[in-house]
């Protein structure tokens, strides 16, 4: 319902509340108002160009290490 | 390997990681046994809905749907804003863009949406000004740019859409743009997921809950949900997110008390943008709404508050009210609730298809019409015979009725 696409954020200018942002190599302007504090090199979440929420590097690795970390516990040894 | 996303090691993680091949295989066949287990207690495939219309294009299109069929139902929900948008609310709209020195600012999923009478692409051909935007900034340029004409952004979408629009009528207020205007049919979602499970008629086992409303109105968004004690997960959009999603959903369905679970934490938070809530608080204030196929919900829709009334299409640039008829034989209504799927429509692909759509499901990227044509058609012998709901029969867990 609301597609949103991650970005990149290249430069934050704080005046007036813009970034560029690159999103899978194009670059385009987006409002931060809503994400006080974003910092480039960060990643937002764009939807109706404006960023609605900066993306949390951490978690997007704990989730995954937490999958695979319970895979290899429940898996028997010894299955391909 | 050259990544598509630029070769970061962040890009990496969060668009590519989430769909690593290996991985979702590993996954799968874990978690398998869950749902093979589950469907064998319910005797029938486990239904769960996934109300983002986002996510109804991801089930198709990665084909984790048609992987999990033998044990998961999808039921789409009322997760496009232009399809749960009353029939009354679009002649309205198209009202505006027969109003002299009017400029009608929209998404592009509205141009095509059929009014009782006409549409705005129609509208347009005819000679109406009606321009497609991008974002609600872009509306508060064109009323900049067209200081002699009433621009008029038509204001539709869930909670993730409502600050854009809410920083539009901010920037119109300080910057005393006189000439733009909002009309506002801006919905919430967890009263409409209340309706539903309040519904004697519906049997849904849980909901897939929409990550980017989520990202807005956070976990703690969802508590009426967890008043009903339903089994409710947040996820992402990312193969491994979806068939997770299910897995999750799937263990808290088989506990006595039930948490809204969020499975999408690298984008949504406890308390969502605390920031939008606020300006959402400022600019707008909860009101009953209209729902196609819903009816009237309380509490369900953002009207545009007192302090920004100036900026309020329906208060201050109003228009005679159209008239409305339904599209005879439209299903769109039951196709929201997840009551009927598009392949029971008579007018599905025939009649009605997204060159020429007759109902709103139709036309919209999110609707849930539209995204069966482009992907489910292949498959419509198939569900019309309803193979899976043998499947427990098949396999011996179930007795055949006398």
């Amino acid at each position: 319902m609301c597609l949103a696409v991650p970005a990149k954020v290249l430069e934050v200018d704080p005046t007036r509340l813009r970034a560029r942002v690159d999103y899978l190599g194009s670059q385009t302007v987006v409002g931060i108002a809503l994400v006080g504090g974003v910092q480039t090199g960060q990643f937002v979440l764009v939807h109706v160009g404006e960023a609605v929420q900066v993306m949390d590097e951490e978690q997007a690795r704990d989730g995954l290490a937490l999958w695979r970390e319970w895979l290899d516990d429940s898996e028997p040894a010894g299955l391909p | 390997m050259v990544s598509p996303c630029g070769g970061s090691g962040l890009t990496t993680v969060n668009l590519l990681a989430y769909r690593d091949p290996e991985l979702f295989a590993r996954l799968l066949r874990r978690i398998i046994p869950a749902l093979e287990e589950q469907v064998q207690k319910l005797g029938r495939r486990v239904r769960i809905m996934e109300v983002c219309g986002t996510h109804t294009v991801s089930f198709s299109r990665t084909g984790v749907r048609q992987v999990l069929a033998d044990f998961v139902e999808l039921i789409s929900g009322p997760g496009c804003p232009v399809c749960v948008t009353d029939q009354s609310d679009i002649d309205h709209m198209i009202a505006y863009a027969k109003r002299p020195g009017t400029v009608v600012a929209t998404f592009g999923d509205m141009m095509q949406v059929p009014g009782s009478a006409a549409s705005l692409r129609r509208q347009r051909a005819e000679g109406a000004d009606v321009r497609v935007v991008y974002s609600p900034s872009q509306a508060v340029d064109l009323a900049l740019e067209n200081p002699q004409k009433q621009v008029v952004l038509l204001g539709v979408g869930f909670e993730t859409t409502a600050p854009g629009v809410a920083l539009s009528l901010k920037r119109a207020a300080r910057d005393g743009v006189r000439n733009y205007f909002v009309y506002s049919v801006h919905k919430l979602t967890p009263p409409a997921l209340k309706a539903l499970v309040e519904d004697p008629d519906h049997r849904l086992d849980g909901f897939l809950l929409p990550g980017h409303v989520s990202a807005i109105i956070g976990r703690r968004g969802w508590t009426l949900l967890e008043l009903l004690n339903q089994p409710a997960v947040i996820g992402g959009f990312e193969p491994l997110d979806l068939v997770v999603s299910v897995y999750r959903l799937v263990q808290e369905m088989k506990r006595p008390v039930r948490l809204v679970v969020n499975n999408y934490g690298r984008v949504v938070r406890e308390d969502g943008n605390p920031a939008a809530q606020r300006l959402l608080e400022e600019t707008f204030e909860a009101a009953p709404a209209r729902w196609r196929g819903f009816g009237m919900l309380p509490q369900s829709g953002l009207e545009i508050s007192e302090t920004y009334r100036a900026f309020d299409a329906r208060v201050a640039l109003p228009v005679d009210r159209p008239v409305t008829k339904a599209v005879r034989g439209c299903r769109c209504g039951e196709v929201v609730k997840g009551k009927e799927t598009p392949l029971q429509c008579r007018l599905f692909g025939t009649a009605c298809t997204p060159e020429r759509p007759l109902g709103p499901c139709m036309v919209s990227d999110e609707g849930t019409c539209s995204i069966y044509y482009q992907y489910e058609r292949s498959h419509h012998r198939d569900r019309r015979e309803e193979p899976h709901e043998d499947y427990a029969l098949a396999r011996g867990w179930r007795q055949p009725d006398a």
